[in-house]
């Protein structure tokens, strides 16, 4: 009976939700108006802390993108079954996501009326210039590869295609990584171990993007996930939070055995106040071993839990990038190794920042346009996974 | 009598002629010191402007710098961590020693300097003659050069801004630091920085041409152990320090 109800008011509910989506993009809108009206002033954003949250919520989505394609280079270049079938909702999603991510990091620009300079006027020595072109060549390709797959007459294409797809996520989570890799005066990014730590990182919160839509998209349609399929995914996802949680210990590790860098990670991951407690109970306890737990645990693992493992490793990818990124700038920069500094700039002092509510809108905005394309696109384009030999009625959950 | 009064009118024309000369004289021996490129002309790179600062001379608790800076400058002088400070003083303490001392911070103009390098747009660039600088009109405010800048030089304009100086363009956000006041150094003149601290009768900060042999920075670099900041990173700055 409900479901019936359920189908009749279909269309009601998912223009309730595009209603939703629309006012929380006009929030951001209000959010990115208020910024660009007065300036950053009205942000907690400052000359010791100039990224703040919205770049947590911009780089969020842009390395959750490639990584939720992930899903269909695994059917596509690995040619995985199960994945085939979901590389269609992938590339929407990495769509959907890197729209997200790019409207956020665009619009929280000093002058986002000048960012057609940035195509105009390129620096090749810049990584920021490189991936201007990395993103562009992101959704031209992607959008091709959805098309290869979509229109019967081109399926041949998929695979090179989807190999190209594949290469180019990588080199694009790689400028991600390199954006912080390059900055060899700060202490906390200047390491050659970003761009893979971000790939690997991007695996695992773009897997668990797609098992939360496909989720919501299974229960929609009324159908159930086959539970072998459910527990690959929810293996693999595994697989890669253990994996993060190794490239993230041996990038610390590395740190701390570097005597200039000790005073760094002591402030990290133990003398920093909200920083530490956000790495360890946000990242490593709520973000990483919980999400295990739910994954691994005998009697877990079931649809629920996965959505909640999901949930929680999106949760500790915010913590982790807050940390990194404005944790990595509240940490004054080495400018006189030897000496104690002070200075009415910041030297020497640990900077502040509390994020404001308009950055945070804007942040919030960015993931509801992520959230709108998800939506409508894939209503539109019929791109739920069906699998070949689903008997399952329900769900396992 | 009339020779007596042409005696005297040859004398004060003479006299006026030479006090002329000596008024004229330094400003015309600075300008010859200074290059002053005629207007129109490129900036070249057989110059190289640099500045070399004298820590034990730099008195603990001056900030005449940094006050000549923002009047010339047309900056607030406030220092939130939101207002920008193209120059400011840091008190350094020896850790191991105890010894205490300050001096002035500011863009240190590097020859590979890593802001121009992550600019997206090109906004950051060094001129010929060695000075870093923001073009306005193409910064979209990214802020990757304030990341990127080693010595924390550079200010991101956080709020609208009013009573601007002509000679020095600024706008709300886009990304500013030390031209190296080069509007007055293209008219002939030094840094508003190093001219405050001779008046204050500190001379901490000689400005000059690092590529000229004659000129006085040179001089000294050549007989004295100047050191840059953060020397290990390579960017071989036009900004030295001696007594540190």
């Amino acid at each position: 009976m409900a479901s019936s109800a359920f189908s009749r008011n279909e269309s009601r509910y998912f223009y309730a939700l595009v209603a939703l989506g629309l006012f929380v993009v006009l929030l951001g809108y209000l959010g990115m108006h208020a910024m660009e009206e007065h300036g950053h002033i009205i942000t907690g954003m400052n000359n010791q802390i100039v990224w703040g949250i919205p770049h947590v919520f911009a780089i969020f989505m842009i390395v959750a993108a490639s990584g939720v394609l992930n899903i269909g280079s695994i059917g596509t270049v690995f040619g995985k079954v199960p994945y085939k079938a979901r590389a269609p909702m992938s590339g929407l999603l990495a769509i959907a996501l890197l729209s997200g991510g790019l409207a956020v990091l665009m619009l929280d620009l000093g002058r986002p009326d000048r960012i057609i300079v940035a195509a105009t006027y390129f620096n090749p020595t810049s990584v920021f210039a490189w991936n201007i072109f990395l993103y562009s060549g992101f959704f031209t390709l992607a959008a091709i590869y959805i098309w290869t797959m979509m229109e019967k007459r081109i399926n041949p294409w998929s695979k090179p295609v989807g190999f190209l797809m594949f290469a180019w996520r990588v080199l694009l989570t790689s400028g991600t990584g390199l954006i912080f890799a390059f900055l060899v005066v700060r202490q906390a990014y200047a390491s050659a171990l970003l761009p893979p730590m971000f790939i690997v990182l991007s695996f695992a919160w773009g897997l668990a993007v797609f098992l939360i839509v496909q989720s919501a998209m299974y229960t929609w349609n009324g159908r159930g996930l086959d539970p072998a399929i459910l527990k690959r995914m929810k293996n693999l996802l595994g697989v890669f939070i253990i994996s993060s949680l190794y490239l993230v210990a041996t990038y610390h590790l590395t740190n701390l055995y570097f005597a200039k860098q000790t005073g760094f990670e002591h402030f990290i991951l133990r003398d920093g106040g909200i920083y530490p407690t956000i790495f360890w109970a946000g990242y490593v306890l709520l973000g990483s071993l919980l999400p295990l737990a739910l994954i691994y645990f005998p009697g877990m693992g079931n649809t629920k839990a996965v959505v909640s493992a999901s949930l929680l490793v999106i949760l500790g990818s915010f913590a982790l990038l807050y940390v990194f990124i404005i944790g990595g700038q509240a940490y004054p920069l080495s400018i006189f190794p030897g000496y104690e500094v002070s200075s009415s700039f910041g030297d020497g002092q640990i900077g502040k920042y509390i994020p404001s509510l308009p950055e945070i809108l804007l942040g919030f905005g960015g993931l509801a346009i992520a959230f709108l394309i998800t939506i409508v696109s894939t209503r539109v384009l019929k791109s739920l996974p069906l699998d070949v030999a689903v008997v399952t009625p329900k769900n396992d959950a | 009598m009339s020779e007596t009064n042409l005696d005297r009118r040859d004398f004060l024309t003479k006299s006026s002629i030479g006090l002329a000369g000596l008024a004229i004289a330094p400003g015309m021996l600075l300008f010859d010191m200074a290059h002053a490129r005629p207007l129109g002309e490129a900036a070249s790179n057989k110059v190289r402007w640099g500045m070399l600062i004298d820590n034990n001379k730099c008195e603990t608790g001056c900030n005449d710098c940094v006050t000549a800076c923002n009047t010339e400058n047309g900056l607030s002088g406030g220092t939130k961590p939101t207002d920008s400070q193209w120059i400011r003083k840091v008190q350094l303490k020896d850790t191991f020693t105890g010894r205490v001392s300050s001096l002035p911070m500011m863009c240190q103009h590097c020859e590979n300097p890593p802001c121009v390098d992550v600019c997206p747009t090109q906004a950051s660039f060094k001129r010929a003659d060695g000075i870093v600088l923001v073009d306005k009109h193409i910064c979209i405010g990214c802020r990757y050069c304030v990341m990127a800048c080693p010595y924390q030089a550079r200010s991101f304009v956080h709020e609208v801004l009013h009573d601007q100086k002509p000679e020095v363009p600024r706008g709300k956000g886009t990304v500013e630091s030390c031209t190296l006041c080069v509007h007055r150094i293209d008219k002939g003149d030094t840094t508003a920085c190093a001219e405050a601290c001779t008046k204050a009768g500190h001379k901490a900060i000689l400005f000059g041409d690092l590529n000229d042999p004659e000129s006085e920075i040179s001089k000294r670099i050549r007989t004295v152990t100047s050191t840059q900041i953060r020397a290990d990173l390579g960017l071989n700055t036009g900004v030295r320090y001696e007594g540190i």
